[in-house]
């Protein structure tokens, strides 16, 4: 299923958030060779998650992490602006109506469906938070997976070549792109507002809720 | 009449204290033609302040109960940066409902969008559109008007950040010159597929540049945001 779970609360979900950490770690280390920081118990993580991002992530039946992706405004600090200025032509991308997505990470092995239920997910935060875009920083690999599942960015700018490219691209999601993802990940829509709504209320109990 | 958004805006871009906030945040509230219009700053030790068109009785009593600790609002809008409308929250315990009533009891209205919104250091603030009519009435209204709510509470937001006293000047990031030139060129009445083709860029990157120039601009629309450059001297054409 999908979920939708800000930095805080990963704490009141510690198999999900440890087996995420180290899906990560075992992408973007092992397989992709970026110099990313993985510490003692195997977990890749950066600041940026220090400063309490929403995480969309697939979970599995078993409860483990099956993939996932990080979002950050653009109007605090974001990797865009601190560490990608070099591909967006030196623009500062910085809207309350555009936010930051990193770290799409899918873990070994990972059905096809789970990129496109990621990318869904995507489409519901936009729609439901009256976005206009999501900026993302992404691998080579990633440019096919994004084409097969028929959400394509339009990429902003590149450094490197060939598998070790990291691009800087830009999504927008039209309704028809929104379904076309949906009959990708084989989800019903239905399903996926549930899914939605559940992490962000109508009358769902939240774990700041007081009893006078 | 109602006033418009871009006057609303220039003025609040002259404001130089918090009775200004105050006038922008009545001006806001006839252009929606809502009941209530708030801004709420909360820094880390709890201190507050506010502005906006609740009752002075209803800040009064908010402030002398230490509502801050049962605020559904300001609960469930802090640690978190989406904007949320208030059905979306819990109300569900026998505090919050009391602070409902209470709250009821002064005027404020039972529908609410709250923006939260976040500066340098920690700092907290909401900015709330609140109304009293049914529920389809508000959807409709929320679906129209929530991406102009959002821009109206971070400018809102960035000149409430200006009064903080101590305050140092955040270094002005200006615009890049790729955004100046994207402006320029629509200023000078290029449509967006010709400046996208001079820059060498698509209209979808086009779009993000006036998008962000847009808000740095402190703009509604990319109208506006050429009508700001033009008059803060950044394009010249």
């Amino acid at each position: 299923m999908l979920r939708y779970i800000y930095a805080e609360d990963l704490k009141n979900e510690p198999l999900l958030r440890d087996t995420m950490f180290r899906d990560r770690a075992d992408q973007f280390k092992t397989r992709l060779g970026w110099e990313v920081a993985v510490n003692d118990a195997g977990e890749e993580r950066d600041e940026y998650d220090d400063l309490n991002p929403l995480y969309v992530i697939w979970q599995r039946a078993d409860g483990t992490h099956g993939g996932s992706m990080r979002f950050l405004p653009t109007v605090g600090r974001c990797m865009v602006n601190e560490h990608f200025l070099n591909l967006t032509d030196g623009v500062r991308i910085e809207s309350p109506l555009i936010w930051e997505c990193t770290r799409f990470c899918l873990t070994r092995g990972a059905e096809p469906t789970v990129a496109a239920a990621l990318m869904l997910a995507g489409g519901e935060i936009l729609d439901r938070f009256a976005l206009r875009h999501f900026v993302g920083v992404f691998d080579a690999r990633m440019v096919r997976i994004y084409r097969r599942i028929g959400s394509s960015p339009t990429v902003l700018g590149a450094s490197g070549t060939g598998r070790d490219a990291i691009s800087v691209g830009l999504w927008e999601f039209s309704q028809d792109a929104k379904e076309r993802v949906a009959r990708q990940a084989g989800l019903s829509p239905a399903l996926s507002e549930m899914w939605f709504k559940q992490a962000f209320g109508r009358g769902q109990p939240q774990r700041f809720a007081m009893t006078g | 009449m109602k006033p418009r958004l871009e006057q609303i805006l220039e003025d609040l871009e002259q404001a130089t204290s918090l009775d200004h906030l105050q006038s922008a945040l009545e001006a806001i509230r006839d252009h929606f033609r809502v009941d209530h219009t708030v801004y709420h700053w909360v820094n880390s030790a709890g201190e507050q302040y506010g502005c906006g068109t609740y009752a002075p009785e209803w800040a009064a009593h908010y402030q002398e109960k230490d509502y801050l600790r049962i605020d559904p609002v300001v609960q469930g809008c802090f640690q978190r940066f989406h904007p949320v409308d208030w059905k979306d929250l819990d109300w569900t315990s026998r505090a919050a409902r009391a602070f409902q009533e209470e709250a009821r009891a002064f005027g404020v209205g039972k529908q609410g969008f709250s923006v939260p919104l976040r500066g340098p250091n920690g700092q907290f603030a909401l900015f709330t559109v609140n109304h009293n009519c049914d529920d389809d009435t508000w959807e409709r209204f929320t679906e129209v008007h929530r991406r102009g709510m959002i821009l109206v509470a971070y400018y809102c937001n960035q000149k409430a950040l200006e009064f903080e006293p101590g305050r140092s000047p955040e270094p002005s990031q200006g615009l890049s010159p790729r955004e100046v030139d994207a402006l320029t060129l629509l200023a000078l009445g290029q449509s967006r597929a010709q400046v996208a083709d001079a820059l060498s860029i698509s209209e979808h990157t086009l779009r993000v540049y006036i998008e962000s120039a847009r808000f740095k601009l402190g703009a509604l629309n990319t109208t506006h945001a050429v009508a700001r450059a033009i008059s803060r001297g950044l394009i010249v054409v």
